[in-house]
């Protein structure tokens, strides 16, 4: 089942897995939660982010839970993506984070 | 209020106050955007705090999307009110109106943020009620 999986054509075998630090004053509150989610929603690939490398995950396209988070400034936060737009979409949060959500 | 973009689930916020009915679409539109159809409602036909069933009826119309509609409400009226309002809905329509169990300001955002990525009103819904799980 995992081989299967693993040789689809364009499906990413594996997690690409990145990071990146907040550099936004408020960490990842609401509004800078919600410009993250709206985000990770234009991409089928299963996105997730943490606070350490190895976990616990929270779903990044659930504003919700992502709030939950309550990431401070200068926290690391840490992407798993996995799917056929995977690099497109780890790309895209990293550049969002880098950017301060706009608010910098 | 008004903004009946693309096919996207659209929000009714109903409060028995409308001042919080109107700060809390202020709310959507700044933090979320403008692709989702929005409208609030709030206080009774005297003016004075408390809900009411036209209201909530217009503010539904406002808001209307194919997707159908997903409205907030705060507390015991707003949400027997806005129930009420659903049945007077026609039948087509009346499938396609949920109110949430979610807390209004909050649960609008969230409902909101949910709708402008496209998702179906089942997912909206359920989207807002991740507050209370």
């Amino acid at each position: 089942m995992h081989d299967a999986h693993a040789s689809r054509p364009g499906e990413t075998p594996v997690p690409l897995t990145a990071s990146a630090v907040l550099v936004n004053k408020v960490g990842l509150h609401a509004r800078p939660s919600i410009k993250l989610t709206q985000c990770a929603k234009g991409f089928t690939a299963k996105i997730e982010l943490a606070l350490a490398a190895d976990g616990p995950w929270t779903d990044a396209k659930s504003p919700v839970k992502v709030m939950r988070v309550k990431a401070p400034q200068g926290a690391t936060l840490h992407f798993r993506v996995a799917g056929p737009d995977g690099k497109a979409a780890l790309a895209a949060v990293l550049a969002l984070v880098h950017d301060g959500f706009g608010e910098v | 209020m008004n903004s009946s973009s693309s096919g996207n689930v659209g929000i009714v916020i109903v409060s028995h106050s409308p001042k919080i009915a109107e700060g809390a679409a202020d709310m959507v539109r700044q933090m979320v955007g403008n692709a989702v159809p929005l409208a609030w409602t709030g206080g009774d036909i005297d003016g004075g705090l408390g809900t009411n069933v036209a209201g909530i009826l217009e503010a539904i119309e406002t808001a209307w999307s194919p997707a159908g509609v997903a409205v907030l409400v705060d507390l015991g009226g707003a949400e027997t009110n806005s129930e009420m309002a659903v049945e007077m809905l026609p039948e087509d329509r009346r499938a396609r109106v949920v109110v949430c169990n979610a807390p209004v300001v909050e649960g609008a955002v969230i409902a909101a943020t949910e709708s402008s990525g496209g998702s179906p009103l089942a997912a909206v819904k359920r989207s807002a009620e991740e507050f209370y799980a």
